[in-house]
């Protein structure tokens, strides 16, 4: 599903955030991404979803090398990534059913399909009765449960986290690892960035750890459990 | 899971879709801010209102000139012992020359029946005994006599001869009105153009604000999937409403200036004993404004999302 080959990311500003990483996660695989704040893991994830580019290697994303999508193949590659970000990036002037929809409306679905699928949606998260609610009027994990709707909407085979649980006490994180763990088990591809060690060794799933840009470690215990230094 | 996948038959009701929701969306969010909406439409409005009342103006002016010109002449008046064979003999000669388009020759009973005709002077006519009015030369210059030097050259010809009792010239100053609206209507491109230009950074700046309000939401609308075209469309419809609404006003705004003068001008013109209707923009002119504030409008927000919303990345 996702293939880094010597990806290095380099910004003007801050220099290289991403070297030479190489790393592959196959389609229907739930791995943690984990390191210290600036390790490049939100990098890494943007690249994935094509919110930014490499400066130098080849990514591959569900067979699209998206280092060299044309611009006007952006849009639709975004539309196969579900995005979750901590700050959820919810549009506070519209209802709850709307932010979940925008990625609908984005793709020109009829009214009666978005309705279906945004409570569809809203159901697997378990805020069907808030779809008229606005997201301020919601709590902090509500929020993050409109976000990861809207993210799944779409119906993407992949899905990006990153930190989805940055901001909730444990009981709401696990909460919200275990709805991820439920789209896992129906085919997704899920790739989470966490800093939250203690809920990512509690759980057995593959994990990533980037240091300084550089890919440090790699569990690899959704396969083989044995493997696991933890 | 099942992807999402749209048959390629359905993409031409989508774009149209997403057209009509665009613009009804724009329109809403028009309404939703209804005194920042107004004050930009009705900067617009004057400003298009201006050149446009210029041209009215002009127009009125025209038409007002039109009705001169067909007795802008010179009127050759002749001594009273003139008599007819004589008139009719000059107006022969006079007929012959280049600098002179037509010659009609007025017997005095013509000008009287003229002057009967004229309002207000059936009864004063009635009272006269005899006819005191002489023969009469009817001239128009040829159009190539244009400057005054000339048409004064053409006066002391018609003086000199012996006939002439008095020679009445029309036509310079009438030549010298058709300039005056001429410059009119010149004045009237001019400001229309630099007020275009005006309406334009008007527009662009308006909308180029617009984006900047809405930057978090088009970052969202980029992150899930949106193209640029969908991204762009409110804010081009945007444009066009702020284009189309100021037109209106425009319009709006010279029909009621022509209602305000339409007053005066009738008891102006009364006093002239005469009828004159002031005329508006007219079918042609009011396309034109507004046909012209909507392109004005599309190239304002063009302008504005090609320069401002391409620099907006999600990131």
């Amino acid at each position: 599903m996702i293939r880094f080959d010597q990806v290095s990311k380099r910004y003007a500003e801050s220099g290289e955030v991403l070297c030479n990483l190489s790393l592959e996660i196959a389609a229907g695989e739930m791995v943690f991404l984990t390191g210290h704040s600036g390790a490049g893991k939100s990098t890494l994830l943007k690249l994935i979803g094509c919110l930014e580019r490499p400066s130098r290697g080849q990514l591959m994303v569900d067979g699209r090398n998206v280092g060299r999508l044309p611009r006007r193949k952006i849009p639709f590659h975004r539309r196969q990534v579900g995005m979750i970000f901590q700050d959820h990036r919810l549009l506070t002037d519209r209802s709850v059913f709307d932010n979940v929809a925008l990625p609908l409306v984005v793709a020109g679905l009829g009214h009666q399909e978005i309705a279906r699928r945004v409570r569809a949606a809203l159901n697997q998260v378990g805020l069907l009765k808030k779809e008229k609610s606005h997201p301020l009027a919601l709590s902090g994990g509500e929020q993050q449960r409109v976000g990861i709707a809207r993210a799944i909407v779409a119906r993407p085979p992949l899905l990006l986290a990153d930190e989805p649980t940055g901001n909730l006490d444990p009981e709401l994180s696990r909460e919200i690892m275990a709805l991820f763990a439920r789209f896992n088990k129906v085919g997704v591809t899920l790739l989470i960035a966490s800093h939250n060690l203690d809920l990512i060794a509690s759980l057995p799933y593959r994990t990533l750890t980037l240091d300084k840009g550089r890919l440090v470690a790699d569990s690899h215990a959704y396969k083989n459990p044995e493997a696991n230094p933890g | 899971m099942r992807r999402l996948q749209i048959p390629f038959v359905r993409l031409p009701g989508i774009w149209f879709g997403h057209h009509l929701q665009g613009a009804l969306s724009s329109l809403g969010r028009l309404r939703g801010t209804p005194l920042p909406t107004l004050m930009t439409v009705l900067v617009i409005g004057i400003a298009l209102a201006l050149p446009g009342a210029l041209y009215v103006l002009t127009r009125n002016l025209e038409r007002l000139g039109e009705g001169w010109e067909q007795t802008a002449a010179i009127s050759l008046f002749l001594k009273a012992e003139v008599s007819a064979t004589k008139a009719e003999a000059l107006a022969r000669r006079l007929a012959g020359r280049q600098d002179l388009e037509s010659v009609t020759l007025i017997s005095p009973d013509q000008a009287l029946d003229e002057l009967r005709a004229e309002t207000g002077f059936a009864e004063a006519v009635e009272q006269l005994e005899t006819n005191p009015l002489p023969y009469v030369l009817a001239l128009r210059p040829a159009q190539s006599l244009g400057d005054a030097a000339s048409l004064e050259g053409l006066r002391e010809v018609l003086t000199a001869l012996p006939e002439t009792d008095l020679v009445r010239m029309d036509t310079l100053w009438v030549r010298r009105f058709q300039g005056v609206v001429l410059l009119g209507e010149r004045a009237a491109q001019v400001l229309a153009s630099i007020l275009a230009l005006g309406v334009l950074l008007v527009i662009g700046n308006t909308i180029r604000l617009e984006i900047e309000n809405r930057r978090q939401e088009i970052v969202i609308m980029e992150t899930v999937g949106a193209t640029h075209a969908f991204i762009r469309r409110p804010f081009i419809w945007l444009g066009v409403w702020y284009g189309l609404l100021g037109g209106l006003i425009a319009w709006s705004l010279v029909s009621l200036a022509r209602f305000f003068m339409q007053g005066p001008v009738s008891r102006l013109a009364a006093l002239y004993q005469a009828d004159f209707l002031l005329v508006g923009l007219g079918p042609l002119a009011l396309a034109v404004l507004l046909g012209g504030s909507l392109v004005l409008g599309l190239a304002g927000s063009w302008i504005a999302v090609s320069r401002h919303l391409a620099a907006i990345e999600p990131g």
